[in-house]
C-alpha cells in the first residue's frame, strides 16, 4: 500500500474525490436502471424521478471538477496523485454523461407511453440494460479496488454489448417495416438503445481511465468493436 | 494511417535521448567525509545541451555529486573522491589536470547570490581577465556585455555598469552570477540551488534563462522544488541515502516514475 502523505489534509482531499465518485456511481447506476424499467413497465413516475435526479449527477461533477482544480493549484500533486486527479475529472464527466443518457430514456417513456412494446422486444432491451449496467457496477467496484486484470475484462467485453444493440437496431427495422404506426414509437426505442449502449462505452472509458491511474499508460490494442449499425442498411440493399 | 504503439514510441524516444552526445560520465563514484560515505557507487551520465536536474531529500547526496563534476570538493578536508569523472573523455580527477582551468569549463552558482565586492562590471570581467580570455579592453567590454545579455541582465544594468553589485536585489545578483559563470565560456554549468533565495518572479526569469542557455551550455542543476526541476529538466536523477535511485526522461519522472522512493518522493509521502 502506498503510504499517506505528509500533508495529512492533501489525503483527505483526495479521499473526497474518489467518496464523491463512488457517490456519483451509485447514483448513475440507479438512474439507469430506473430509466429501463421505466421504458418496460411505461412508469411514468419512475421516468419522472429519474428526470429529477440528474440535476444530482450535474452537481457532483462541478464539484468534483472544482475540488480537483483546488487540488491541483494548492498541492501541485506528482504522479499517481496526479493521474489519481485528472482520473477523477474524468471519470466525474463519463458518469454525468451516464446520467443524461438515462435520463433521455426516461423522458422518451412519455413518448412511447400509447403504444404497446412487443414483449420481446422489451426484453431484448432489458438484456442490453443488465449487461450495461453490469459493466458500470463492475467497473465502479473496479475503481474501489484497481484491480487491473479485472478493467482489461470490463474493456474487453463491450463487444457483447454491440453486438445485441445491433440486433436490437435490425429488429426494430422490421417492426417499423411491418407497419408504419410502428414508426414512431420505434424510433423512441432505437434511441433508448443507443442511449444505453453508449452507457457501456462510457463504462469502458473508465476502465480505461483506471488502467491508466493505476499503471501511468494507456491499455495496449484497439477495444473490441461489434457495432455493425452503421453498415445495416448497406447490407440489406 | 502510422499509428505507432506504445513501445514503439518509447524505444524512439530512447534511440533519441541516447544520440545525445554524453559531456560527462560519472562511474562508480563514492565520495567519503572523514570515515562517513556520502555517495554510494553512482553511475550517472550528464548529456550535453541537456538539463539534468538532481532531486532528493536533503542529505540524500545530490549536492556532493554536484560539487564532484568540477571538484569543489576538493577544498573540504578529509573529503576523498573513488570511481571516475570524465568531461568530454578526460578524467578530471587526473592528477596532470588544471583545477582552476578545470572549473573554468565546469562553471558553477551557488544558492546564495555570491557578488564580488566589486563593480558589476569587475564581477563579469574578472574571470575572463584572470583567464586571458579578452586582448584588449575593447574585447573585455564586449564579453562583459554579452555575458550580461545571456543572462538577461544587461537591459536592467547596462546604464550602472559601474556600481556595485550588491546593490542589485536578490533575483538580479543571482543572475549576475550566471552572468559571472557564462562570462569564462564554460562548457557545463552546475546549479546548487541558484533559486531557493529567490522570490517567483525572480525564480521564473532564473528558469527562462536555463531554458535558453540549454542551447550553449549543458546544465546541471540541484533542487529543492519538484516542479523546478519539472519545469526545467530534460533529465532527472533521483538520490536517497547517498544513492542514485532513478535516472529518467523527466516527463516520465514526474507522471510515472520506475521507483517507488521516487514516487513517494515527489508526491510528497512517507517513505
Amino acid at each position: 500500500m502506498t503510504p499517506t502523505h505528509i500533508v495529512s489534509i492533501y489525503d483527505e482531499e483526495l479521499k473526497y474525490l474518489t467518496r464523491r465518485i463512488s457517490e456519483m456511481g451509485g447514483t448513475a447506476e440507479q438512474m439507469v436502471g430506473d430509466s429501463v424499467r421505466a421504458l418496460v413497465n411505461t412508469d411514468m413516475a419512475l421516468a419522472q424521478k429519474v428526470i429529477s435526479e440528474d440535476v444530482i449527477l450535474d452537481t457532483a461533477e462541478r464539484q468534483i471538477n472544482e475540488k480537483a482544480i483546488v487540488t491541483i493549484a494548492k498541492r501541485q500533486p506528482m504522479a499517481a496523485d496526479l493521474r489519481e486527479i485528472m482520473g477523477a475529472i474524468r471519470i466525474a464527466a463519463d458518469l454525468e454523461r451516464v446520467g443524461d443518457l438515462g435520463k433521455n430514456t426516461a423522458k422518451r417513456v412519455i413518448a412511447v407511453q400509447g403504444s404497446s412494446i412487443p414483449r420481446n422486444l422489451a426484453r431484448g432491451l432489458e438484456h442490453l440494460a443488465e449487461l450495461a449496467l453490469m459493466q458500470l457496477k463492475e467497473v465502479l467496484d473496479v475503481y474501489a479496488s484497481r484491480n487491473i486484470e479485472k478493467a482489461k475484462e470490463i474493456r474487453e467485453r463491450d463487444d457483447e454489448i454491440d453486438a445485441i444493440y445491433t440486433s436490437l437496431f435490425r429488429e426494430l427495422l422490421t417492426y417499423m417495416m411491418e407497419d408504419p404506426r410502428n414508426i414512431t414509437p420505434c424510433t423512441h426505442l432505437l434511441f433508448c438503445a443507443k442511449n444505453i449502449e453508449r452507457i457501456g462505452d462510457h463504462a469502458t472509458n473508465i476502465a480505461e481511465t483506471i488502467f491508466y491511474m493505476a499503471t501511468g499508460s494507456q491499455p495496449e490494442g484497439e477495444r473490441p468493436k461489434d457495432d455493425h449499425t452503421t453498415s445495416v442498411g448497406a447490407i440489406e440493399e | 494511417m502510422n499509428i505507432m504503439t506504445e513501445a514503439a514510441t518509447e524505444e524512439l524516444l530512447e534511440k533519441k535521448m541516447n544520440a545525445v552526445p554524453l559531456k560527462m560520465v560519472g562511474k562508480d563514484v563514492s565520495v567519503y567525509y572523514g570515515d562517513k560515505r556520502a555517495l554510494y557507487d553512482v553511475n550517472l551520465n550528464v548529456r550535453e545541451n541537456t538539463v539534468t536536474a538532481l532531486i532528493g531529500p536533503s542529505g540524500c547526496g545530490k549536492s556532493t555529486f554536484l560539487r564532484t563534476l568540477n571538484r569543489m570538493n576538493d577544498t573540504i578536508d578529509g573529503c576523498r573522491v573513488t570511481g571516475s569523472i570524465t568531461l568530454d573523455g578526460d578524467d578530471v580527477y587526473d592528477p596532470s589536470i588544471d583545477v582552476v582551468e578545470l572549473r573554468a569549463r565546469v562553471g558553477m552558482v551557488f544558492q546564495k547570490p555570491n557578488p564580488f565586492p566589486k563593480t558589476i562590471y569587475e564581477n563579469v570581467a574578472y574571470g575572463p581577465r584572470i583567464h586571458g580570455l579578452a586582448k584588449s579592453k575593447a574585447d573585455l567590454d564586449l564579453v562583459v556585455e554579452h555575458s550580461l545579455q545571456k543572462a538577461g541582465l544587461w537591459n536592467e544594468v547596462k546604464d550602472r555598469l559601474q556600481e556595485g553589485g550588491t546593490g542589485l536585489s536578490g533575483g538580479q545578483q543571482q543572475r549576475l552570477c550566471i552572468a559571472r559563470a557564462v562570462a569564462v565560456s564554460p562548457e557545463v554549468i552546475l546549479m546548487d540551488e541558484p533559486c531557493s533565495a529567490l522570490d517567483p518572479i525572480a525564480t521564473a526569469k532564473v528558469e527562462e534563462l536555463i531554458h535558453e542557455l540549454r542551447a550553449n551550455f549543458t546544465i546541471v542543476i540541484v533542487t529543492h522544488s519538484m516542479q523546478q526541476a519539472a519545469r526545467v529538466s530534460q533529465r532527472t536523477a533521483m538520490f536517497h541515502l547517498g544513492n542514485l535511485v532513478e535516472e529518467n526522461d523527466t516527463d516520465k519522472m514526474f507522471t510515472n516514475p520506475d521507483d517507488q522512493r521516487t514516487q513517494d518522493y515527489i508526491m510528497g509521502r512517507f517513505g
